[in-house]
């Protein structure tokens, strides 16, 4: 519930800097980005694959060293130096705009292509009602790629379009741009204080329908069992803080965005924990969920867990719809599963809009609306001309594998050098976090952010360079890989320095004398150390 | 279920269910501030 009798103050001017109207939705916003597609497809496979019940101590380590710490980076920088992720690094630095720019086009390529795996899960919902997967006698799989999407018999890029995939692409994008259109408050908080409570009873209902599948204690049992030989082995200590880190949408921009909407007097670690914990809870049921009615696939195929554990496209629109057509009341299982993916992708998708909306506006100095329509419409453009194809799978596959490597992982470590080692500033941002908040950081968390993180990040991007360059990706054509995945993450750094490069404009947010009070006032926090207690 | 894979269970529920219940309760805790957008409020107690 928002409390807009306790918004003190003047009117938003025009032109002004829109702040989330309470908390409460700041942080269902938050939780709204971070929650996506990974927390119900990939969670669960990646912890079974890595330890199962075992998994759960990297799992933690990693939330607890990494993921937390890095999350109040974003919110710091962010908050601090408030505007979107070019203007705030910026203003930190002159030098570290281009980073920003970086975390925009890395936001641009994930936008193109999540709108599509919205697009058909929303379609997957209409064919749940139907079972319409039942009518290719070859299974689920192939009416997913031959009567679905179409897929073409080689990876390259064509321009056969699938009406099947267009029409509700069309769909999510209009819906997306009406969101972003309507602004901060009235846009993206009020869908996400919609969608969100909705989308936790709706996933809290399958998943208690899924546990009394027959079957679902096997499904359980495997995803629970605890490997502890897993624990020696640095991969599976690698797979948790991957998995933490795109999960909880680091490094993304998005937080530091968010964060600059929030007001001066936030507590931002005590909120910053809450959307920590209830995107580690929410992957958790969803956990057991997707155990659960594996359990039942494999006990109805007469087989093992092991054999049907799946993740991504292939649990989502291969393994859920043999589930939903073989379950007592199977159709409402389908509905709930894929409208959840539609509504858990499509918080993300506004809050992944949001950095570019909100980096052209500042750069620019336009209004919202303006600013939205010159940035949304191109972005959906590129979207429907690439994706809803024949050729829109392979793209899809290559462009979401390089850019979360070569572009969120890689502008992740370059971020935490600049801003640790480099630019000395986490004592500032320490202390910028602590003023106003209720759990207080110290030298912990410094070393956490400027020794432990980028250790970490570093040992996963050497990890997936020399994946990468041992075997073409997913065995797609070396030209194929080569410009939709290495010359694409490549383009998005050659870019971010031609976009860095353009001069701000007078009517540009560089010199907002908003922002001049604000950092009056923060300045003005930050000279004295808190003498006592803090008030 | 066998006993270790419902042990662990519990123990990721209540350590990931059990941190989100202790983070809301902080937060609840610490109400919320509301700044003034225009002026800052320096009253010394909030």
């Amino acid at each position: 519930m928002s409390t807009p009798s306790l918004k003190k103050g003047a009117p938003l001017a025009e032109g002004k800097r829109e702040t989330f109207s309470s908390r409460k939705l700041f942080i269902l916003s938050a939780i709204g980005s971070a929650v996506g597609l990974g927390n119900i497809w990939r969670f669960p496979y990646v912890a079974y694959e890595n330890g199962g019940g075992a998994f759960l101590i990297p799992y933690l380590v990693a939330i607890l060293c990494a993921g937390i710490p890095l999350l109040f980076l974003d919110y710091s920088i962010g908050h601090r130096y408030r505007g979107s992720a070019p203007l705030a690094y910026r203003r930190a630095s002159r030098k570290a705009e281009v980073l920003g720019w970086w975390q925009v086009l890395i936001c641009f390529i994930i936008a193109i292509y999540y709108a599509a795996i919205i697009a058909w899960a929303a379609m997957y919902c209409w064919f749940s009602l139907t079972k319409a997967w039942d009518d290719n006698p070859d299974g689920a799989g192939a009416f997913f790629q031959s009567d679905f999407l179409q897929v073409a018999p080689e990876a390259g890029v064509s321009m056969d379009i699938v009406g099947g995939v267009f029409g509700p692409m069309l769909g999510v994008w209009l819906v997306a741009i009406i969101i972003m259109v309507a602004g901060v408050n009235k846009g993206i908080s009020r869908a996400n204080g919609f969608i969100m409570p909705l989308l936790i009873v709706m996933f809290l209902i399958l998943v208690v329908q899924s546990v009394f599948l027959p079957g679902a204690v096997d499904g359980l049992n495997a995803f629970f069992t605890p490997n502890f030989e897993a624990l020696s082995n640095p991969g599976v200590w690698a797979a948790a803080f991957g998995h933490i880190f795109f999960s909880l949408s680091i490094a993304f921009g998005i937080m530091v965005t968010y964060s600059s909407y929030m007001r001066r007097k936030s507590d931002l670690t005590g909120s910053g924990y809450v959307v920590a914990f209830a995107n580690s809870s929410f992957e958790l049921l969803a956990g057991i969920g997707v155990f659960a009615a594996l359990g039942f696939m494999a006990y109805n195929a007469n087989s093992a867990v092991s054999d049907v554990a799946a993740s991504g496209i292939g649990l989502a629109f291969i393994a859920f719809p043999t589930i939903v057509s073989a379950a007592p009341f199977g159709s409402v299982i389908g509905v709930l599963f894929f409208g959840s993916l539609v509504f858990a992708g499509i918080t993300s998708l506004i809050s992944i809009l949001e950095v570019i909306v909100a980096a052209f506006q500042d750069k620019l100095g336009w209004n919202r609306k303006a600013a939205t329509l010159v940035v949304t419409l191109p972005v959906a453009l590129v979207s429907m001309i690439l994706f809803p194809t024949t050729t829109g799978l392979y793209l899809l596959d290559t462009m979401d594998a390089f850019v979360n490597q070569f572009g969120i992982l890689a502008c992740a470590l370059v971020l935490v050098i600049v801003f640790g080692a480099g630019l000395g500033m986490l004592p500032r941002l320490a202390k910028h976090l602590n003023r106003h908040s209720s759990i207080k950081l110290g030298t912990a968390w410094m070393v956490l952010v400027g020794g432990v993180g980028p250790a970490a990040l570093g040992y996963m991007l050497i990890n997936e360079i020399q994946t990468k360059i041992a075997e073409p990706y997913s065995g797609y054509p070396v030209w194929f890989n080569g410009v939709f995945g290495w010359g694409m993450a490549g383009a998005l750094i050659v870019g971010a320095v031609l976009l860095a490069l353009v001069p701000w404009s007078k009517k540009s947010k560089l010199n907002d004398p908003e922002f001049a009070e604000h950092q009056k006032h923060v300045e003005a926090e930050e000279l004295p150390d808190p003498v006592g207690k803090e008030y | 279920m066998s006993g270790i894979a419902i042990t662990f269970m519990i123990i990721a529920m209540l350590t990931i269910w059990g941190g989100l219940a202790i983070s809301l309760v902080n937060l609840s805790r610490n109400p919320e501030k509301h700044d003034d957008d225009v002026e800052p409020v320096t009253t010394g107690n909030e």
